[in-house]
């Protein structure tokens, strides 16, 4: 097969594994995990797994995501009786609910949502933490913290979700149940009570960034891949000192559609278009049922969709149905 | 291990084996698909039929279905049109104990019904079902639940022609006994209360969840057909004001409720949202399909008849005919007629041979 039209990577590096550097000689002192090398990881990315850096922050991530993963998986298995063939069955079924409306912004009983305040109130801290984790990371290493404010702005929908809007709307049990079917009949339920959430301009716009980042990431991806061949994976001396790897992806997307970005332009787009995508739509739940409360009505008003008079349905249209 | 032969010619004829591997496994697996997709058919296939100006997303999408099975026995049980009484013929009530509700026909037509039912209802029990195995003398009697609950059922037929034909009597069909019963003791289709679904929770969590048949094996709540089918809570959930002015009701768990409710209600006439309500904006009655009235006059009709006629037999029955968590009533709702099908019995008329279940009192005869 030709070398550079694989699914794999074809390069790998292995040998004495690289430990990182340990500049004030204290460093180290967090890095734990004997390093190893495996091929098959190695046709992803790096080869070598390990050592990985824990400090305080990842173990408080850890610590408290494990206990809210296991409040939520013990609820849905004291669902079923304590039965695993029966979680196995069931589980896309199964889900930790919020409160019950009534309780409002109190405390409810552990089996009326209590453990789903619990379980919440978990996972919020190990988000937090592991965003610290990320931010005090890339301190570390002398970086930008742009992954951390990657991770901020989906934190954000995280927290609009819930915490901020509960709070706007007076009851936690406006919360996203934990469980897999019953959280997408969360997010119909919400979008049919207030009135068709494609109406809603930041929930469009998150859409348009959704997209829009997969279709960058398919272009940048696939630019770059092609000119692998004359060196154009080598970003970062391709950013610094342009070479025919870049000349070559330039010319081939100005002369495909009159403009291209350059090699370093294409990762602030990336960005940009990633971190939009929680950003607006974080925006459009937090307006929604707060600010706004119909928002096909908000959009006829605003001359945003367009109010249909004519006839509807079978009789108006066909002959009927049996 | 191998012969030198072997390995010899091997090493002259290198072989990529990957190339014809992947080709083979492709095309093989591409006609393997095919085949059983030809073999057993596309499993989800739907029809569509196209129902409002082109760019509305206005299409009724369909499971198809054949002929329902059950219309070809009812029309094999069928006899005789009703008799045309006779001026001064005697009438059942003279004739007959105990006769509450039939009285007014005349012994012919009373017969008629009466062997009719007994072949809609129990075809296999005969009238012992209602009447005992006590001879005809004791037929009067009110000993079997079977009866007294039969008679009900009659006035709830009567009731469900007169009051509610704008629902049941669209093209003067009708109902009879047969369009729930469709030869069983018990129709199918009927719901019990299951909730809670989830018994280590309560409240929100405690009501849905789990594969039920009302749910429709989904996890949408499980208690719809009780809080808004009898004890009448508000299926409409949604503010016609475009801002806020009631924050938070109702609930987002209301509107999983009513979306429940609506998806029992496809399931149960096999049709989409789109054959009642627009694409757009579900609640607008000025922009609803004509089905929506009628499906708004069958929710107040399932109401009457589960508040007035199905709830208040639950003494009546012996302890094996009530639901299996709550000792309930058995029920009645949009499947328990519908059966799949968008019309029941796929529109045969009901009543137009049966005068006497058309409205209460005495039947008119044309």
């Amino acid at each position: 097969m030709p070398e550079y039209q694989n699914i794999f990577t074809q390069v790998q590096v292995q040998g004495v594994p690289e430990m990182g550097l340990d500049d004030n000689g204290r460093m180290t002192r967090e890095r734990v995990g004997k390093p190893f090398f495996s091929s098959l990881v190695g046709w992803m990315g790096n080869a070598q797994i390990g050592p990985i850096y824990l400090g305080w922050t990842g173990l408080i991530g850890l610590a408290t995501g494990t206990l809210a993963l296991n409040i939520i998986g013990l609820n849905m298995l004291a669902q079923v009786g304590w039965s695993i063939p029966e979680f196995l069955r069931q589980g896309f079924w199964l889900a930790l609910e919020p409160p019950s409306p009534e309780y409002g912004l109190q405390m409810p009983p552990l089996r009326d949502g209590g453990w789903y305040i619990i379980a919440s109130f978990f996972l919020l801290v190990s988000v937090i933490s592991w965003w610290l984790r990320a931010y005090l990371l890339a301190a570390e290493h002398k970086m930008g913290k742009h992954v951390a404010w990657a991770f901020a702005a989906a934190i954000w929908l995280f927290l609009v979700l819930g915490l901020f809007r509960p709070i706007l709307m007076g009851s936690w049990s406006e919360g996203v149940p934990y469980g897999i079917f019953p959280h997408l009949d969360w997010t119909t339920a919400f979008s049919i009570r207030y009135g068709n959430l494609y109406y809603n301009p930041f929930h469009a716009l998150s859409i348009v960034f959704l997209y829009g980042s997969a279709l960058l990431f398919a272009m940048h991806g696939a630019t770059i891949l092609a000119v692998t061949r004359f060196g154009g994976d080598r970003e970062l001396e391709q950013i610094a000192d342009r070479g025919t790897a870049s000349e070559r992806a330039a010319l081939f997307w100005r002369w495909t559609m009159g403009f291209n970005a350059t090699m370093e332009g294409i990762h602030r787009w990336a960005w940009w278009f990633a971190v939009l995508t929680p950003i607006t739509g974080g925006i459009g739940i937090l307006l929604t049922g707060t600010v706004v409360d119909n928002w096909y009505l908000w959009a006829v008003e605003h001359h945003f969709a367009p109010e249909y008079l004519g006839d509807y349905g079978y009789e108006a249209y066909s002959a009927g149905g049996n | 291990m191998f012969p030198k032969w072997f390995s010899e010619w091997n090493r002259k004829n290198p072989t990529d084996p990957f190339q014809p591997i992947f080709l083979m496994g492709g095309i093989g697996g591409a006609v393997f698909v095919a085949a059983m997709l030809v073999v057993w058919g596309w499993p989800y296939m739907t029809e569509s039929s196209q129902t409002g100006p082109r760019g509305t997303g206005m299409s009724v999408t369909k499971f198809p279905v054949d002929a329902d099975p059950t219309i070809a026995l009812y029309e094999e049980i069928y006899s005789d049109p009703p008799y045309i009484p006779e001026e001064g013929a005697a009438l059942a009530k003279d004739i007959y104990e105990n006769v509450q509700v039939l009285g007014d026909l005349t012994e012919d037509n009373f017969n008629r019904l009466m062997l009719a039912m007994t072949s809609w209802v129990a075809p296999d029990q005969g009238c012992a079902y209602c009447h005992g195995d006590g001879g005809l003398e004791t037929y009067g009697a009110d000993d079997l639940y079977t009866k007294v609950v039969a008679r009900r059922m009659i006035q709830m037929t009567q009731t469900i022609n007169d009051d509610w034909a704008g629902h049941v009597a669209v093209n003067g069909t009708g109902v009879n006994c047969y369009t729930c019963h469709r030869g069983e003791n018990v129709p199918s289709n009927i719901w019990f209360r299951v909730d809670p679904t989830v018994e280590t929770m309560a409240g929100w969590g405690a009501v849905q969840n789990r594969v039920t048949t009302v749910s429709g094996s989904t996890s949408l709540p499980s208690d719809m057909l009780q809080k808004l089918l009898v004890e009448e809570g508000n299926i409409k959930v949604h503010d016609l004001e475009p801002r806020v002015v009631n924050a938070g009701t109702p609930t987002w768990q209301d509107t999983e409720r009513t979306y429940s409710l609506m998806n029992y209600f496809s399931n149960s006439l096999n049709v989409n949202c789109n054959f009642c309500h627009n694409s757009r904006a579900f609640y607008d009655p000025a922009q609803v399909t004509p089905q929506w009235a009628t499906a708004l006059m069958g929710i107040d009709m399932v109401r009457d008849v589960n508040a007035n006629y199905l709830e208040p037999l639950r003494d009546t029955y012996p302890a094996n005919r009530l639901g299996p968590v709550h000792a309930d009533a058995p029920k009645a709702a949009c499947a328990t007629c519908h059966k799949g099908y968008s019309k029941p019995m796929q529109g045969t008329p009901m009543i137009t041979d049966w005068p006497e279940l058309a409205a209460p009192g005495a039947p008119v005869y044309e």
